[in-house]
């Protein structure tokens, strides 16, 4: 029988085979765990997506699909732009303080990079419904006459402004997030990415 | 950590097992390189199946997405091109592990009495691996994917009066289609692999009752030492725990070294014609399984005459089972009062050495077209119709000439080491 | 033991003598040997442009992204959208044949196959070898044939750098008609040395195309090997240690 524990070289081969062989095992499971990273196909199809604007009109909203997501691309006439300043104390986050909902370059009155043209991902920040247009200020919209036009999400009553600004007093905690964009022109924006590459 | 321990085994027999299995399991002290496959066999059977599982994440067994999905993993997933050749050579290495194994018991006798049982469950074992290779190699959905199952299943059309029906239930079609290859998939995934794990659990239960064999084939239960210990026994942890991690570091040296350098095998893992995807109008210039399952294909393909009016085709079937159940039967057919070739006579030595040599060469032919001369003018059908007669003569004899065979003395204790 | 490895010897004497059978493994001809050099980038990135230029109009590369040619062979993604981008929308994109599969299969009786995995399917000499075996047929619906791939639907794509070839036969001793070579009728762009190089660039392509996992594991493996031959020593170190209890 064997001594109990006394051979320090038996201690140390030990100790030094069972050290290769954790290094050994990590690298060894490092393929499996990156493996399940999202794949060149993931990432392909989660790629940015080239919008052309030239053709959308003064009050018209665009939706397009990025990462499986809609997104908004809204020319807000000078009548919406103005009435963001009437809403501001109906609302929860007025001055985007949360980080999170948008990048920088988005972090103002009106949300956007260009005063006109509002980009936000088409998802409610409660449990994930996509919210009604109701763009429309006015009894038009179907919310009453006070209404200064905006976004409606049917499932849970949330509200939103033409800036993608959360009401108060409604489920959803946080304004609708803006991607990252940026513009390649004066008539084509990227959508998923801006100055720090792809998201 | 001793309160744990005491707390854990108060609810569960974790030192119990530890010690029975590892710490306090006796095994001779005797083993030699021919006691390394049971271990690898683990081994692989563990890589295969995690391997298994992280394709399975990406794999889509579906006809018209299975061949794509598989390119998918080689190109797209990070890493992917990896984990499948990891699992393609696991095939082929679990076969030849396997073998060996097999032949170990073939050389030592442990098949012998009490450890019949033990060979049984691993025929089983080898039963269940084959089928487990034959669903696995449809999965891809490559042209020799399809057509080897297309052949093989048909097999079963032989077998009188429910063949045809047979077929087609396990088809669960006509012809090999979309049905086959998800059925395919929920065997090769799930069932097979929860059979083979309880099947290797229950292989190691049977072994350690009995206590493992050696290459003397001397039963180290015979001679105990006053505490009860066999004086030729070794506590199988922390000795045999630290010989077989030398074992499994050669082992993955040589499949690093095809999984890196060569994981086709010049065509021998990987066939050239899998990378063409399944065409039900262009059947492949030679159907050939892989190299695991050539002997047996030959077997199938060696007999051509229609005898007793029953069909060539299906003689070829009858023979190919033959072929594997004849291996359960060895316990009972040899009749040597030794075990292990070390203590047999010329006989036996030949008749294994013939016996490897056919496996072997009948292994080879089954790559061949059987109308070709391959070997001295004579067409290769008859050279595999030789060897066939060679494979089932080592069996079907061995009642014969173990009986005569001049034994030398078996040793009271083991020799060497 | 030695009983059984005389005998191994025996068998295995002849068994190496094993002849093939009669076939060629080009079909009418034996396949001309290719130099593969996957290290060699710049000839990588001649087969890409060849491959993008004049095959992908009909043949797909399906399982393979743009971008990832492109990471792989060194060309930045602004090259590949400028040079390489003609029959998609984005680098990320898989390389579809522009021509659609019904209308190829309408034209040329058969859909031109895919060409990811050609080079695995068949071997690098193969595709080497037929690149440069079309010659002029007026019996067949393209005016081509192959040595390499008899009556093959596709036409000789290349023909402006070869230039055109036909096939000589001779009578043999039975009377038959057996190919003898191949010669050149009408003088192409390229001479025969610069298309030989053409289409081993294109060949060397395909390799890659086939496998792009063959431009690293190479490197890994070795690492790995060294990692294990430590290890290994290590191990073995340990179990001599443990075993001198036993001896």
């Amino acid at each position: 029988m064997s001594e109990e524990g006394v051979n320090p070289r038996r201690r140390r081969l030990l100790a030094i085979t069972s050290g290769l062989g954790v290094v050994g095992t990590a690298f060894a499971l490092t393929p499996f765990v990156l493996s399940m990273m999202p794949s060149a196909r993931a990432k392909a199809s989660g790629a940015p997506v080239e919008v052309d604007i030239s053709k959308l009109e003064s009050g018209q909203l665009l939706t397009i699909e990025w990462r499986g997501k809609p997104v908004w691309i809204l020319r807000r006439t000078p009548e919406m732009l103005k009435s963001l300043a009437a809403v501001e104390k109906l609302l929860a986050d007025p001055g985007s303080a949360v980080t999170d909902q948008q990048p920088e370059y988005a972090k103002n009155d009106a949300r956007s990079i260009k005063p006109e043209i509002l980009v936000l991902v088409g998802i409610c920040t409660h449990l994930g419904c996509s919210p009604d247009k109701r763009l429309e200020a006015g009894v038009a919209s179907g919310l009453g006459d006070d209404w200064k036009g905006g976004f409606f999400c049917p499932c849970h009553g949330s509200k939103f402004d033409l800036a993608g600004r959360v009401y108060k007093n409604v489920p959803a905690p946080t304004n609708l997030p803006v991607p990252p964009h940026a513009y390649l022109s004066e008539t084509r924006i990227i959508i998923g990415a801006d100055q720090k590459g792809a998201a | 950590m001793q309160k744990l321990m005491t707390w854990i085994d108060e609810r569960f027999p974790l030192t119990k097992v530890w010690k029975e299995h590892l710490a306090e399991y006796y095994a001779p002290r005797n083993f030699n390189f021919w006691y390394y496959f049971g271990s690898l066999a683990l081994l692989v059977l563990v890589l295969q199946i995690v391997t298994g599982i992280f394709l399975t994440m990406h794999y889509k067994p579906d006809t018209d997405l299975a061949f794509a999905s598989v390119e998918y993993i080689m190109r797209d997933v990070e890493w992917g091109w990896l984990i499948r050749y990891m699992h393609s050579t696991g095939a082929s290495f679990f076969f030849v592990v396997v073998y060996l194994h097999m032949f170990r018991g073939l050389l030592y006798g442990s098949y012998r009495g009490p450890r019949e049982l033990i060979w049984l469950i691993g025929m089983v074992i080898f039963v269940a691996l084959m089928a487990e290779a034959f669903m696995g190699y449809l999965l891809p959905w490559g042209n020799m994917s399809y057509w080897g199952a297309q052949v093989i299943i048909s097999l079963f059309d032989a077998i009188p009066l429910v063949g045809p029906a047979l077929s087609e239930w396990i088809r669960g079609d006509f012809v090999v289609t979309d049905a086959t290859l998800n059925r395919f998939f929920a065997f090769h995934v799930i069932a097979i692999p929860l059979i083979l794990v309880a099947l290797v659990f229950v292989h190691i239960v049977a072994l350690h009752k009995v206590g493992s064999n050696n290459p003397d084939g001397v039963e180290i239960k015979k001679k105990k030492g006053p505490d009860g210990i066999p004086l030729d026994g070794i506590p199988f942890h922390p000795y045999y725990t630290v010989k077989d991690i030398v074992g499994v570091t050669v082992f993955l040296m040589l499949f690093a070294a095809v999984i890196f350098f060569a994981p086709e095998l010049w065509g021998w893992f990987l066939e050239p014609d899998n990378f063409t995807p399944a065409n039900i109008l262009q059947t492949p210039q030679e159907i050939v399984p892989l190299w695991y399952f050539t002997p047996f294909y030959s077997i199938l393909r060696a007999n051509v005459y229609n005898f007793l009016w029953i069909d060539a085709k299906i003689w070829g079937v009858i023979f190919m089972g033959l072929s594997i159940v004849v291996f359960f039967l060895l316990p009972w057919l040899d009749r040597s009062p030794v075990k292990s070739i070390r203590y047999r006579g010329g006989m036996y030595k030949t008749a294994l050495a013939i016996f490897v040599v056919s496996f072997i060469i009948l292994g080879y032919l089954g790559t061949k077209s059987p109308e070709i001369i391959s070997l001295f003018w004579f067409k290769n059908v008859y050279w595999v119709q030789a060897f066939t007669v060679l494979y089932f003569a080592f069996f079907f004899l061995m009642p014969i000439y173990t009986k005569l065979d001049k034994t030398k003395p078996v040793p009271e204790r083991v020799t060497w080491k | 033991m030695k009983k059984l490895l005389i005998l191994l010897v025996m068998l295995g004497l002849p068994a190496g003598a094993f002849a093939a059978g009669g076939h060629k493994s080009c079909g009418a001809v034996d396949c001309d040997p290719v130099k593969i050099d996957l290290g060699d980038e710049a000839s990588l990135q001649r087969g890409a442009r060849i491959f993008v230029n004049y095959c992908l109009s009909c043949h797909s590369a399906g399982y393979m992204r743009y971008n990832r040619m492109g990471k792989d062979l060194g060309i930045s993604e602004e090259l590949v959208k400028e040079n390489l981008l003609f029959a998609a929308d984005k680098v990320g994109d898989l390389m579809k044949a522009v021509m659609p599969k019904d209308d190829a299969r309408h034209w040329f009786g058969v859909a031109p196959p895919d060409l990811s995995l050609i080079a695995r399917s068949r071997k690098p000499a193969w595709v080497y070898t037929y690149m440069r075996s079309f010659y002029r047929d007026n019996r067949s619906p393209s005016g081509w044939n192959n040595t390499v791939f008899p009556h093959v639907a596709m036409p000789h794509v290349l023909y402006e750098w070869q230039g055109d070839q036909r096939a000589i036969f001779k009578k043999d001793e039975h009377g038959a008609e057996v190919f003898e070579r191949l010669e050149i009728e009408r003088v192409g762009s390229m001479d025969p040395q610069e298309y030989d190089r053409a289409m081993r660039d294109l060949t060397n392509f395909l390799v890659y195309l086939g496998e792009p996992a063959k431009l690293v594991r190479y490197e890994i493996g070795i690492y790995v090997l060294i990692f294990l031959a430590v290890f290994l020593v290590f191990a073995y170190l340990l179990k001599k240690e443990y075993w001198k209890d036993i001896h």
